[in-house]
């Protein structure tokens, strides 16, 4: 529960009448919804460490993929892919 | 287990493991503050890795694992609520309560839904208007912007079937309680990366120089673990203890700013009792009374006594890194991760679960 899962943003979008932004991520073959509130500098194409549903930094596209593939060999991707399906 | 040479930057990992083995002259205690590090340490087998000089002791770095007994009661008795959808993270749902977890309470009918994230939850509320929704929010600092962003969206969303029930702790008070506690005589601590993601480091150098202690701020792979220890070995061996950041590329020394706001904004900080631990003053967030519509705990009744620990689980001694799990006379014995006597045996980042595994794992190896 306490690791952030890097992740590519996809498409941007607004909600509660342009006062909230969210994105599309991609982690892998997996896309899931994150707050962007945290990040009002990050944009479409940016790759961010995702917690919880939050966006907490904007982290560079190696570091990100690196982390990834770290995180998908000690199987932490697996539990994303698990409550995503709940 | 894996070796070295699997690792992501596996020569890096020797270097840093030979250049540790160089310069340690005497033995040290250094304490990994969060459950994702511990569960790194174990799973990588880098404690074998280490000279025997160097003694890592796992912390009390996982949320799930000091959650007070009587606050997992409230959320089973909120759960079994009829109208009520309970909500939280896969890893508190097997937690025991002096009762039922609240697997089992599902298991009996109630509605309780492993989320990824509480803003799920708010969608939820949405979607089903003539229910109470409720989140279970446990984390450290890094789950409390989402925590709090939920309570925000069900405001702007004009909600009145929304709440959080807040089981918020903090890191530095935990580090502290630990320093002030004699028998756990640590001396570096690792501290967790993600939380400083949002909090910044500004709360590391003052506590380094009141304990003289050496703080170096992580990341949770190998690399970054094995370099995060070299540098609190070379700070220990050279009399120094200063805050120092191994996980640069992440952590910003400020934090993430925007974070800290709406943090501030939704939570006041508050007292909080620890599992295992007892009350540390400071160490929580608790709703700021602006919310008190969303807060679980104002907003509903608790007609529940609060029930004794389990005498046989010494969880408390483990979190405080006084004891190895293994030290545990029930660890492997009647607490294992299918039928847990305490916390820590449940959560993938408690130490007991960690090492459970690990020595699994090394049957299997043998
Ligand atoms: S092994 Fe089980 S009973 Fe012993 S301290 Fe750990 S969780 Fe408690």
């Amino acid at each position: 529960m306490c690791l952030a899962i890097p992740g590519k943003i996809s498409t941007i979008e607004t909600r509660y009448d342009g006062a909230v932004r969210v994105a599309k991520v991609l982690f892998g073959g997996i896309t899931k919804e994150a707050s962007l509130e945290m990040l009002p500098q990050a944009k479409e194409g940016d790759y961010v460490l995702v917690h919880v549903g939050v966006a907490i930094s904007v982290v560079n596209e190696e570091e990100a993929q690196k982390t990834f593939e770290y995180l998908a060999q000690i199987g932490e991707i697996d539990e994303l892919i698990e409550h995503t399906q709940v | 287990m894996k070796f070295i040479s699997e690792y992501r930057d596996g020569d890096q990992v020797a270097l840093y493991l030979e250049e540790i083995r160089r310069c340690v002259t005497q033995n040290w205690s250094i304490m990994e503050v969060c459950g994702g590090q511990t569960h790194s340490l174990v799973k990588n087998g880098i404690l074998q890795l280490l000279p025997p000089e160097v003694r890592m002791v796992h912390g009390p770095g996982c949320p799930v694992c000091v959650t007070p007994l009587h606050l997992i009661d409230q959320a089973v008795y909120l759960a079994m609520q009829h109208g009520v959808i309970m909500c939280s993270y896969g890893d508190m749902l097997r937690v025991p309560g002096s009762k039922y977890s609240l697997l089992e309470a599902k298991a009996q009918g109630a509605d309780v839904r492993i989320l990824y994230s509480p803003l799920e939850a708010v969608a939820i509320a949405q979607a089903n208007p003539d229910k109470q929704v409720v989140f279970f929010a446990v984390g450290f600092e890094t789950t409390a912007p989402a925590n709090a962003l939920s309570v925000l969206h069900a405001q702007r969303a004009g909600l009145k079937n929304y709440a959080i029930l807040t089981a918020h702790v903090l890191v530095p008070p935990a580090m502290e309680a630990v320093m002030e506690d004699e028998a756990a005589s640590i001396d570096g601590f690792l501290a967790a990366g993600h939380v400083c993601t949002i909090m910044g480091i500004g709360e590391y150098g003052p506590l380094a120089a009141r304990y003289r202690i050496p703080i170096v701020v992580t990341g949770f792979e190998p690399v970054d673990l094995v370099q995060g220890i070299l540098m609190t070995v070379r700070q220990l061996e050279r009399c120094e203890y200063r805050l120092e950041n191994q996980y640069s590329r992440v952590v910003k020394p400020e934090g993430n700013p925007e974070a800290q706001a709406v943090i501030r904004s939704v939570f006041a900080v508050s007292d909080r009792e620890w599992r295992g631990i007892g009350t540390i003053p400071s160490s929580g967030y608790e709703l700021r009374p602006e919310f008190e519509a969303f807060d679980a705990q104002k907003k509903f009744d608790y007609p529940i006594e609060k029930a004794p620990e389990s005498a046989e689980c010494i969880a408390g001694l483990v979190l405080k890194g006084i004891k190895k799990p293994q030290e545990c006379p029930q660890f492997g014995k009647k607490c294992t991760p299918q039928f847990p006597l305490g916390a820590p045996m449940v959560s993938s980042e408690g130490a007991c679960a960690a090492y459970y595994h690990f020595a699994q794992a090394l049957e299997t190896l043998a």
